[in-house]
């Protein structure tokens, strides 16, 4: 049996390794391993609860808008004001996330995962007028052709014109996500890292310029994403369509529901939402969130039994000899069932809970793509999923922002408790977002987050059962084992973001990680 | 057209960090960041990012073997980016880039070997300045900054340090095109933690629109209120950066901006000196801007 190992795993955020274990040309096993450690919830101890929502956002300068709101929530309940956030707050924050959430969504299509499908060294014979392609021409034609094109790349299926289109899309998307970031800015005083989503609300005050200039930017956004970013997504379908079939993983989808619908709800899994919790299955029926099921195994981590159990009280306590530990990321399970995170597994819950307009939207786009609701569960799954989830977040925010009341304030103060625990869940672009606290004298006890990819780069749990992205991979046919462009395209499709999985690496680990199975 | 473009080779490293001074180059918005990735920054002469994580086309071995080929064939031509802090303990295993015969190299001797053979380094970002976040207190993977571990390395490869959490684009586009045009920063356009005085020349409170305030004693007792924020931890009394000049993201907002106090985010004390971050900062302060 041979044995592949991609690292690093470019166009993804943080340090990842894949090795899979390839035999007559069909991935028999896979594994994944991040390479970074920072120990953020061992840094976090002892200091002011209140900065939680300053530091942890440094865990990934991708997805921060994340987590100071899942921190926010988290410290809103441990504050014991959860159910007292003004309006203007609830709304702002609503907007804040959405334009950042919009801006990584284009960044991911475009300039992380485009470039396994679009071959941008098409352009080298560009005859057309674009000034943007012809520059892009030239810069090929000097012969220095990074970041674009690489060595020993394979299975290009675009026509030269749609290839052309694309890149110039590429370009235009920067410009984009450029934008959705200044919109975020608006209200959250700068990206990346925001400093306007606090516990009890944000701190900006709204005005009508400000309304206007951020509202400018979403239409734009819009714009965008009805008329270049869905259109392209379809563009990749039609000559991609075997990935609907390739990458499927464990078919069972998991949300945390996000965007906040009211304030008066303390209990962030009953609050209404406008993305819906729920647990989906293939028959796409969902059941409703319910986080007391969710818990961490670690049977193959490298860390200690005792780790096992229920974020709330996580434990991390390395144990890098441990017999069949092969990755730092723990498994988190809901009742023990693997469960995949993410834009599709929001888009899912939505769909499935019944809500008209994404009931509308998904149909319209199955249609278009000429598939079943069953072909979501993919590498292109995700990525049309996340192009459609992009446009339900996106036309929901012009009502928030008429909804504002200019210059009324959307913060509330509140007091630091002695002693209190609290929990924030939401949804980060790539998925499950959970943080939870214990306050302790004032300051942080114990901090924990479970983020996304720790959910979708999961290692095999007590059961034995892979995780989300180890079960896309096994079974996968490699056209060409050299160029194994089938892997790179189902690990990109989850948006994989490894910083933030990553809790805990010791030395002597790094050895066992890379033990071969031939 | 036909005319000479001279290349700048950038190699850009990933290191204990969080991507984010990546994303916010791409915020950049005159230069764009296809301006910065496609055209000539400044007329005849292109920077040509060779490696970067993030945006670079490829992937596993061909990616690294651009590092090797670039590190012989551009020996002290090529620029150094290193974002994120260098984790130092136990010889740097906390972070990996890649792999060389079967065995995964430490982002610690990818820093030195590169560094050594680069023509300059920008540290960019307060973790690749002075350690930032990820060295915070208790420091568990031995982070450090560029500067720190050259010194320890004996490696005289000049470094300019463009800190901030994350750093401003134009910071970095400025300096990098300051660089291409004049050459390496002269000693006195440094300041003494190797921060080019351009940017990081004057304190935030020296320039802050609320400056008035404070000299009439109207502090905001709380987030989102008028006034000066140094009741509520503002740290613009210690902090040097033209934020209050330059704004942030095409000039939309800023923290002080938007009510919320300066964090301190480009002084070699954050996180640690500079925080609790919304805590009023202590009388000492101004003498513990160094770790």
């Amino acid at each position: 049996m041979g044995r592949i190992v991609i690292d690093p795993v470019t166009r993804i955020e943080g340090h990842l390794k894949i090795e899979a274990m390839v035999e007559g040309g069909v991935v028999k096993e896979a594994r994944s391993t991040g390479t970074l450690f920072r120990g953020f919830e061992i840094i976090l101890q002892g200091r002011d609860p209140r900065d939680a929502q300053r530091i942890t956002q440094r865990i990934c300068g991708v997805c921060p808008t994340s987590h100071s709101t899942a921190a926010a929530l988290n410290l809103d309940s441990a504050f014991g004001i959860a159910d007292k956030i003004p309006e203007n707050g609830r709304l702002l924050r609503n907007l804040i996330l959405g334009a950042a959430h919009i801006a990584d969504h284009i960044l991911h299509f475009y300039h992380l995962a485009a470039l396994d499908y679009v071959d941008v060294a098409a352009l080298a014979k560009y005859r057309g007028k674009d000034p943007a392609l012809k520059s892009v021409r030239d810069f090929i034609a000097r012969g220095e052709s990074a970041p674009f094109v690489s060595r020993g790349r394979s299975d290009f299926r675009l026509s030269r014109k749609a290839s052309e289109t694309l890149a110039a899309h590429y370009l235009k998307a920067f410009e984009m996500r450029r934008k959705g970031q200044e919109a975020a800015a608006i209200f959250g005083g700068k990206l990346p890292h925001n400093v306007g989503i606090v516990p009890g609300g944000v701190t900006a005050v709204p005005t009508v310029d400000k309304i206007a200039s951020f509202l400018w930017r979403l239409n734009e956004l819009r714009e965008f994403i009805d008329n270049v970013y869905l259109p392209d997504v379809f563009e990749v379908a039609r000559a991609y369509p075997d990935y609907f079939e390739i990458g499927a993983g464990c078919k069972r989808t998991l949300s945390y529901g996000v965007y906040e619908l009211e304030t008066a709800e303390a209990d962030l899994v009953k609050r209404k939402r406008l993305f819906l919790n729920g647990i989906v299955f293939e028959d796409l029926k969902r059941e409703p969130l319910d986080i007391s099921r969710i818990s961490e195994e670690v049977k193959s981590s490298w860390y200690a039994e005792e780790c096992k159990g229920k974020p709330a009280a996580g434990k991390t306590i390395p144990a890098p000899h441990k017999k069949d530990g092969y990755s730092w990321i723990k498994s988190p399970r809901s009742d023990g069932r693997v469960c995949e995170v993410g834009p599709l597994a929001r888009v899912l819950a939505t769909y499935a809970g019944g809500d008209p307009r994404m009931r509308e939207l998904v149909d319209g786009a199955l249609k278009e793509a000429g598939v079943s609701a069953k072909a979501l569960f993919s590498t292109l799954g995700r990525h049309l999923a996340r192009a459609l989830g992009a446009k339900f977040i996106a036309d929901s925010m012009p009502a928030w922002l008429l909804e504002l009341k200019p210059g009324e304030p959307a913060y509330i103060d509140s007091k630091v408790p002695e002693e209190s625990e609290g929990m924030g869940l939401v949804e980060a672009a790539r998925g499950a977002l959970g943080h939870w606290i214990r306050i302790k004298d004032g300051k942080i006890a114990l901090y924990q987050c479970v983020v996304p990819t720790t959910w979708n780069a999961s290692p095999r749990d007590d059961r034995g059962q892979p995780g989300p992205l180890e079960q896309a991979l096994t079974g996968v046919r490699l056209k060409d084992e050299s160029s194994p462009v089938e892997i790179e395209r189902i690990v990109r499709s989850f948006d994989p973001c490894i910083a933030c999985a990553v809790h805990l690496l010791s030395p002597k680990g790094m050895e066992i990680g890379r033990v071969e199975i031939c | 057209m036909g005319k000479k473009v001279t290349e700048y080779p950038v190699i850009w490293l990933q290191g204990a960090g969080c991507t984010g001074c990546s994303v916010s180059v791409l915020n950049s918005v005159s230069p764009t960041i296809k301006n910065v990735l496609v055209d000539e920054v400044i007329p005849g002469k292109h920077v040509s990012l060779v490696f970067h994580p993030t945006v670079m086309a490829g992937t596993g071995e061909p990616a690294i073997e651009i590092l090797q080929d670039k590190q012989k064939t551009r020996r002290g031509e090529y620029l150094l980016v290193v974002e994120g802090a260098v984790p130092a303990a136990e010889g740097g295993i906390y972070a990996f880039v890649g792999e060389e015969d079967g065995k995964p190299v430490t982002l610690l001797s990818r820093v030195l070997s590169l560094g050594s053979n680069a023509l300059a380094v920008i540290a960019l970002g307060t973790c690749a300045s002075f350690g930032g976040i990820p060295a915070g207190a208790p420091n568990p993977t031995g982070c450090r900054g560029v500067k720190a571990i050259f010194e320890e390395h004996n490696i005289s490869t000049p470094v300019v340090n463009i800190p901030g959490c994350p750093s401003h684009p134009d910071w970095f586009v400025g300096t990098v095109a300051s660089i291409l045009l004049g050459g390496l920063p002269k000693p006195e356009e440094l300041d003494e933690f190797r921060r080019p005085k351009l940017f990081f020349g004057s304190l935030i409170h020296e320039n802050c629109p609320r400056r008035a305030y404070y000299d009439e004693k109207k502090f905001a007792k709380k987030l989102g209120e008028p006034g000066c924020l140094y009741d509520v931890g503002c740290k613009g009394p210690v902090t040097y950066a033209d934020c209050p000049l330059r704004l942030w993201n095409g000039g939309v907002n800023w923290c002080i901006g938007n009510n919320s106090p300066c964090i301190g985010c480009c002084e070699p004390g954050f996180p640690d000196v500079v925080s609790p971050f919304y805590a009023r900062m202590g009388e000492n302060l101004p003498q513990a801007r160094g770790k």
